[in-house]
């Protein structure tokens, strides 16, 4: 009989295990561990223009998912409008319509952005290069003079974007680069030459975000292509790479703000700057809609709940196989005590143990009187619940009545099992003695505790909550433990005499 | 207080995880514990193939057939009664006499009618079986134990617990009840567990509560001079028991009755590990011995085999 079947299906569970758990982490920024904090700013763009009386239809670019940050949720806020989200030309837009539209117009568009240093962007393609550019007199020997300069003193693409823009800053600016920019403006101006040079070349508008700015504009960028990289450059100073607090709201090389049917459009960006733990970040992650992003995420608040509690039972269970097969304890019913440690989760552990010692104990008192009177096993049990009930009941409302509101938690433990608990028990009690009742009682609280100290661990349920890959591991775990046929800790004791002679 | 795996290893003790996976789960087919768990089967069972059990009085099936209890036990003096799918020696009631309508239990614990009929009927509700499941009581003759065996119990009967795999008898070892035990046989309970060498049927060496013992704590009769009648007999029985029942790691029960000689008592499955405590040994590499020899051996010639290779001298006599 080969184990090879057997192995390989512990390394499939655990490889893919492992592999959901890091694609969770690295796919969605979902953290290790719970404590960690993550900044998300909140951006709010407001379009005002003033409408024309007819229709109207505005036009914003909506920034995506890029380096360094990825974009959590969004609203608009824009009562009379219709809305349209559009992806068009690598960008995504949002298209607000009316009927009709008079005077003053304001319209909000709010977005929350995590800050991920480990987002990546989707490739992004170079734009064509424009081989239409005209240059009229004397503009023409200008521009070819300012490019030949750059061209002389570069290497690639990249050093001649730097040099061409150096050139245009104000500490170089030569006689040909200030009648280009009599004639043109900067931006325009510095793609125009770098297409004229044969370098793909767009100007990209972003937002620096800084804590507490409100009515900001949107700073030009420009976005040079050396297949497949890209760069940015300040335009203003000719300096390359992406400032940190940089986000690009429009990178498809269009018009930020198109606006028909009105004039004097503009639009004013505020943000502010919030710390959140990150598992909340985590949550308000915009769910997608694909299987492939399976995610207990993308239910409803209240079932993501019971999962939460769902999710956990596993690992309840793990730690009484472990305590069972490789420890050796016994235990009176084998998942008994998870369902205890369940109960304690939302009792809290000591007011949970005195519940559950105060309950078994008087329930034992009260079934040694009903051994007397020679029922039937299933009307003995039956009346064991009923008598579990009453005695729950009365703690409760004893509890209550002294002001102790912990005491009322106590309705959380699960009745049926406490029933069949003190059945066993008692049976145990008559048949081996009571030294045997406290060694399986004195076991299933051990294991009881042990996997409520498990399932409650903040780590654990974070992970549990969020990577169900865990899953797979632990089943993994499980088969492995399934396999074990070396000795339990407690057997190194029990068979010590014979080791001796 | 602890000792380390590697000296349990050396010893060749076999652990429980070991014993579930490499032995219960490898050679004993589930479909094949309801002729073990059952006694009733298992009685049946050994009728056809010949083996002595306790002589069955009758069985109580329902709730109502409690009544004709009285009319059953007539004309019995003593009789044991046992759940067919109870475990560990749960709900087995012994009676050794009826005096006036007194049923005298063997620590002269005197119950009334009343009580054995609530026994039984507690039986019968699923109290003693394996999960609860409803079950039938069965009222055995009592065993007339060999009075050489007198010296080393108190009050029960005195068991041999020969455990058998592939059909070789591999260890055995007689369990004395003490006062400690209560009258049981459960070495964890505290009664004596004596390790009988699989060639000879003497003692090799007696354990209560997991320390030696060369008495028997009650009776203060030495246990050197333990030896097992017709011990050839029982072997072959319990070997016996494989074709019976096709498990191939058996712990088969025995009892030596003063008329009948060796006789099933009954068969576990998941038999304990005690055994190794009381004869000092691992069963480790007897098992692997035996896994080593071919299928298709009589029991006649198995018995042979286990009576060469696992014969020991007894630790009891040395000290003595």
């Amino acid at each position: 009989m080969s184990r090879l079947p057997f192995y390989l299906i512990v390394g499939l569970l655990l490889v893919a295990g492992v592999a959901m758990s890091i694609h969770r982490h690295v796919q969605f920024e979902v953290p290790w561990t719970p404590g960690e904090q993550r900044q998300v700013w909140e951006i709010e763009a407001q379009v005002n223009f003033i409408a024309d009386g007819g229709p109207a239809k505005v036009n914003l670019a909506l920034p995506s998912t890029q380096q360094g940050y990825r974009i959590l949720t969004e609203h608009t806020a824009s009562p009379g409008y219709g809305l349209a989200f559009l992806e068009e030309n690598g960008g995504r837009r949002a298209e607000w319509t009316t009927r009709q539209a008079t005077g003053d117009q304001q319209l909000y568009y709010s977005v929350q952005a995590l800050v991920a240093p480990s987002s990546r962007q989707p490739l992004i393609e170079p734009p064509p290069l424009r081989r239409d550019i005209v240059w009229e007199s004397p503009y023409d020997t200008a521009a070819r003079q300012v490019i030949e300069r750059a061209w002389s003193r570069s290497a690639d693409p990249f050093s001649f974007a730097r040099e061409l823009i150096t050139d245009f800053t104000e500490a170089r600016q030569g006689e040909n680069a200030r009648l280009l920019l009599t004639q043109f403006d900067r931006s325009p101006l510095l793609v125009r030459l770098l297409n004229q040079a044969g370098v793909p070349a767009r100007e990209v508008s972003g937002l620096l975000l800084e804590h507490g700015r409100r009515r900001q504009s949107l700073t030009p960028w420009i976005q040079v292509f050396d297949d497949p990289e890209w760069m940015l450059f300040d335009p203003r100073t000719g300096e390359r790479g992406r400032p940190d607090n940089l986000l690009l709201w429009e990178s498809a090389g269009q018009a930020v703000l198109e606006v028909e049917g009105g004039s004097n459009s503009r639009v004013g960006f505020s943000m502010l700057s919030r710390n959140q733990p990150a598992a909340a970040a985590v949550r308000s992650e915009l769910a997608d809609d694909t299987l492939l992003n399976f995610s207990i995420h993308s239910l409803p608040l209240e079932d993501q709940a019971l999962f939460q509690t769902i999710l956990l039972i596993p690992i309840g269970a793990l730690m009484v196989v472990i305590l069972r097969v490789l420890v050796g304890i016994k235990t009176s019913g084998t998942f008994m005590p998870v369902l205890i440690a369940l109960a304690f989760i939302q009792t809290t552990l000591i007011t949970g143990l005195i519940g559950f010692l105060l309950v078994v104990a008087v329930g034992l008192v009260i079934r040694n009187y009903l051994s007397y009177l020679n029922l039937l096993l299933v009307a003995r049990v039956t009346a064991v619940i009923i008598t579990v009930i009453a005695i729950i009941s009365v703690f409760s409302v004893l509890s209550y009545r002294f002001g102790l509101n912990a005491g009322l938690t106590i309705t959380f433990f699960p009745m049926i099992i406490l029933s069949w608990t003190i059945e066993r028990m008692s049976i145990l009690w008559e048949e081996e003695g009571p030294k045997q009742v406290l060694i399986q009682g004195g076991g299933s609280l051990l294991t009881a505790i042990l996997a409520y100290l498990a399932m409650n661990n903040p780590l654990i349920r974070h992970l549990t909550f969020n990577f169900l890959g865990i899953q797979l591991i632990l089943m993994a775990l499980i088969l492995l433990l399934g396999n074990y046929t070396g000795y339990r800790l407690l057997e190194l004791r029990r068979f010590k005499p014979v080791t001796e002679d | 207080m602890w000792t380390t795996p590697s000296r349990l290893h050396a010893k060749g003790i076999v652990g429980m995880n070991r014993r579930n996976i490499r032995y219960i789960g490898r050679y004993n087919s589930r479909r094949l514990y309801p002729l073990v768990d059952d006694k009733l089967k298992t009685k049946l069972l050994a009728q056809q193939y010949g083996i002595t059990t306790p002589a069955l009085i009758g069985t109580v099936t329902t709730q109502f057939g409690i009544k004709q209890l009285c009319t059953m036990l007539i004309g019995h003096q003593g009789f044991v009664i046992k759940p067919a799918k109870g475990s560990g020696g749960k709900g087995i009631l012994v009676i050794e006499r009826i005096e006036g309508g007194r049923y005298i239990k063997p620590s002269g614990v005197q119950l009334t009618l009343g009580d054995v009929e609530r026994h039984v009927s507690n039986i019968l509700s699923g109290l003693y079986s394996l999960g609860g499941s409803p079950d039938v009581a069965l009222i055995e003759a009592l065993i007339n134990f060999d009075a050489s065996f007198s010296e080393y119990t108190y009050e029960g009967v005195p068991d041999i617990r020969v455990i058998v795999f592939k059909g070789y008898p591999v260890m055995a070892m007689m369990r004395l009840s003490t006062a400690a035990s209560d009258g049981k046989a459960n070495l964890h309970q505290g009664a004596v567990g004596v390790g009988i060498d699989i060639a000879s049927g003497a003692a090799i060496r007696g354990v209560q509560f997991d320390r030696t013992r060369h008495d028997h704590p009650d009776t203060g009769h030495e246990l050197a001079s333990l030896h097992i009648s017709d011990w050839d007999t029982l072997l072959r029985l319990a070997a016996g028991c494989f074709e019976m029942t096709g498990l191939g790691y058996l712990g088969t029960d025995m009892v030596l009755d003063r008329d009948h000689g060796p006789m099933l008592l009954e068969l576990n499955a998941r038999p304990g590990l005690a055994i190794q405590m009381a004869n000092g040994e691992g069963l480790r590499p007897r098992l692997d011995l035996i896994e080593r020899q071919p299928e298709g051996v009589s029991p006649e010639q198995r018995v042979a085999f286990a009576q060469h290779y696992f014969a020991r001298s007894s630790e009891l006599r040395e000290t003595a």
